[in-house]
């Protein structure tokens, strides 16, 4: 039935079909294009630790000779690291530091873009820039004043000071994705709710947030990866009980030299939950991100 | 009972006035409607009794209380949007007893409003869906539902109709004629559509540019409009208008020089008016009748609608253009041209200020509301 159907028209505008196909050649082989040139930058971005995944399981000897793909493959740098350094405890202040900071952000965000994406005022736009603008200057020129703070108010290599810094650090993007994403919801499903009888907590508990849910989950799964993969902050104000990961892999390069088997195998180790967790929760941040555009 | 006072409310968004100084009064049980073009406040005045908008100055009274500093759930009222407004998370069941839950009525005394709401809708096999798997129709039928679970002393309807299509339109709006009936409540509704105003409403609110024009029963606002921005907002196809002088005028009607030269009576009050006067005359489309013998008027057919049991005939005459509603066999085609005429008796007369001159013969039906039409109704049937 598909031949009869197919054959007249083929014969009757052949033309027309010769053209269509050489149209469609065309989108395949831009398609084809854009896919090799995908696949290039991904590599390129994944290179580096794809890199320091094989030199973790190398010699220190190794390591420093001509790079090579072929060699034999040991746990002597992990064996190494984790002897001279106690993985978990930075893990686990890397886990709270990184969550905690996250959720306090999230609870101070989330009424403060309520109130800019419900209740505009003349200076709601001013003030979003002006919370964008501090993430413009460089984080060194107030480490004096923090440090100091700290140092008077013995918040220094704590994780209390880590997640207030972490939250301070986080707070403008974070108040600025819920913005967007809270504008995107209809005000008037929120004034039916008033209409109901709803508070304003009410208001939020049982219509804002279940339905910005995708959009505040992706905000919040991307200030845990900014949180975890702070570095500055972590060096200069922790030094033991609070490190976290990225000060363990810090204290692999010291004075002595330079360890890159080593340096190697706790940076995989420091990054791998992140990935894991990035990669678990993937679906969820490219809906969130994407929630609104595809609505 | 449930009635509704505004006082000189006003309503201003920094310098500019939306709202400046309505006084309404909603009877109990009145199905009023709000009608304007888009931008004339009838909307922010539906929100400011809803409680959703504060009113800069003036006083809102429901049942006599002054509610201008109460919240929108305390006022007793439940409002119906334009969007619906549903809560897309919850079944339909839950969101027509969302309101019961937060005021922390129990689950089976829950269950039984909701159902009762959803017989009169008939959205008993609905309950369990999300508002997504719904239609428009029914969607709409939802958000109704959840005001009526309120059980409302007045309810509010916010261009409710608005995003159906035509024939959906035309029965949701024969549904919400029926539901007032059961219900027996006072109803708000805000529409720019007249004729969602002249078929539902027991009162029509006229408002432009923040300010009521009339307030009247439909036929009134239809017979009688107090200036020429009703006479021409109300009724379709629209009024036509035609620019006339004043040849002789006294209290028992006004003579006016058509622009073809024919001269004609108007039954106005013309007290004061002196010969010359230019005046303003307004014809409906549906007045206008074609005479090839003796019609005062002539003009060339330009356009030709054909509707089956009705013909629009779009006439240019001078500078104006008449619209004409003729029989549906009428025999003229385009570039005709054409004589025609109207009774004196349904001419308006409008000043350079745009207001009517008073008529001197109250049409019959002016007064005529809704509720007489199911009176008269129910007197047939018997």
């Amino acid at each position: 039935m598909t031949t009869a159907r197919t054959k007249p028209l083929s014969s009757a505008e052949p033309g027309q079909l010769a053209q269509g196909s050489s149209w469609l050649g065309a989108l395949r082989n831009r398609r084809l294009w854009l896919g090799v040139l995908g696949w290039t930058v991904a590599c390129l971005i994944f290179f580096p630790i794809f890199w320091m995944v094989l030199t973790g399981f190398k010699t220190e000897a190794a390591a420093v000779a001509d790079p090579s793909l072929i060699f034999s493959p040991t746990l002597d740098s992990y064996a190494e690291v984790q002897n001279r350094a106690n993985y978990l405890h930075f893990a686990l202040n890397s886990v709270v530091v990184a969550f905690g900071s996250t959720l306090l952000a999230l609870l101070i965000a989330i009424p403060s873009a309520y109130s800019m994406a419900f209740l505009p005022t003349k200076r709601t736009k001013g003030t979003l820039l002006w919370m964008l603008s501090t993430k413009m200057l460089p984080p060194v020129g107030v480490l004096v004043p923090i440090y100091l703070l700290f140092r008077d108010t013995g918040l220094l290599d704590t994780r209390t000071g880590l997640i207030i810094v972490y939250t301070l650090m986080n707070l403008p993007i974070v108040v600025w994705m819920l913005y967007t994403f809270f504008k995107d919801m209809p005000k008037d499903i929120l004034e039916a709710g008033r209409m109901d009888g709803a508070s304003t907590l009410q208001e939020v508990l049982y219509l804002l947030l279940p339905l910005t849910l995708p959009g505040i989950a992706s905000t919040g799964l991307l200030a845990v990866i900014l949180s975890w993969n702070e570095a500055f902050w972590s060096l200069n104000l922790t030094s033991s009980q609070a490190a976290p990961l990225t000060a363990y892999i810090a204290s692999f390069s010291s004075p002595e030299g330079l360890f890159w088997a080593k340096l190697s195998a706790a940076s995989t180790m420091a990054i791998a939950p992140i990935l894991v967790f990035g990669w678990l929760t993937q679906k969820q941040m490219v809906r969130g991100l994407t929630f609104g555009a595809v609505k | 009972m449930a009635t509704l006072q505004l006082k000189q409310i006003k309503k201003s968004f920094g310098e500019t006035d939306v709202i400046k100084g309505v006084d309404l009064d909603v009877n109990d049980k009145e199905f009023v409607v709000f009608v304007g073009p888009s931008g004339c406040g009838k909307s922010t005045l539906m929100r400011m009794i809803a409680g959703l908008e504060s009113a800069t100055s003036g006083d809102i009274l429901i049942d006599g209380q002054r509610m201008n500093e109460v919240g929108p759930a305390d006022r007793g009222l439940a409002m119906v949007f334009q969007s619906y407004a549903l809560y897309p998370h919850m079944t339909v069941e839950d969101n027509m007893g969302f309101s019961m839950r937060l005021a922390g009525v129990s689950k089976e005394k829950r269950r039984e409003k909701v159902l009762e709401a959803a017989k009169i809708l008939q959205l008993e096999p609905l309950l369990d869906r999300k508002p997504k798997a719904l239609s428009g129709g029914q969607r709409q039928r939802v958000a109704i539902g959840r005001a009526i679970v309120r059980n409302p002393s007045i309810f509010l309807f916010d261009e409710p109709l608005s995003n159906l299509d035509a024939a959906l339109r035309v029965q949701m709006r024969i549904e919400l004629a029926r539901l007032h009936e059961e219900l027996d409540a006072t109803m708000i509704y805000v529409t720019h559509d007249q004729i969602e105003a002249m078929t539902m409403a027991d009162k029509i609110v006229v408002l432009q540019g923040g300010e009521i024009e009339q307030v009247g029963s439909p036929m009134e606002l239809y017979h009688h409009p107090r200036n020429r921005f009703v006479a021409g907002f109300i009724g379709s196809p629209k009024m036509n208008f035609l620019p006339v002088e004043v040849v002789e005028a006294d209290i028992r009607g006004v003579s006016v020089k058509l622009p073809g030269g024919g001269v004609t009576k108007v039954p106005a009050d013309g007290e004061g008016l002196r010969p010359g006067t230019a005046l303003e005359l307004g014809i409906r489309p549906e007045h206008l009748v074609l005479d090839d013998d003796q019609g005062p008027l002539t003009g060339e057919i330009q356009v030709l609608e054909r509707l089956g049991g009705q013909t629009s005939l779009y006439v240019q005459m001078g500078e104006t253009m008449m619209t004409i509603m003729a029989d549906g066999d009428v025999a003229h085609r385009v570039h005709d041209k054409v004589r025609f005429g109207f009774p004196p008796g349904r001419a308006h007369l409008f000043n350079a200020d745009g207001l009517t001159l008073p008529s001197l013969e109250q049409h019959p039906l002016a007064g005529l509301r809704r509720q007489d039409n199911r009176v008269s109704s129910e007197i047939s049937d018997q």
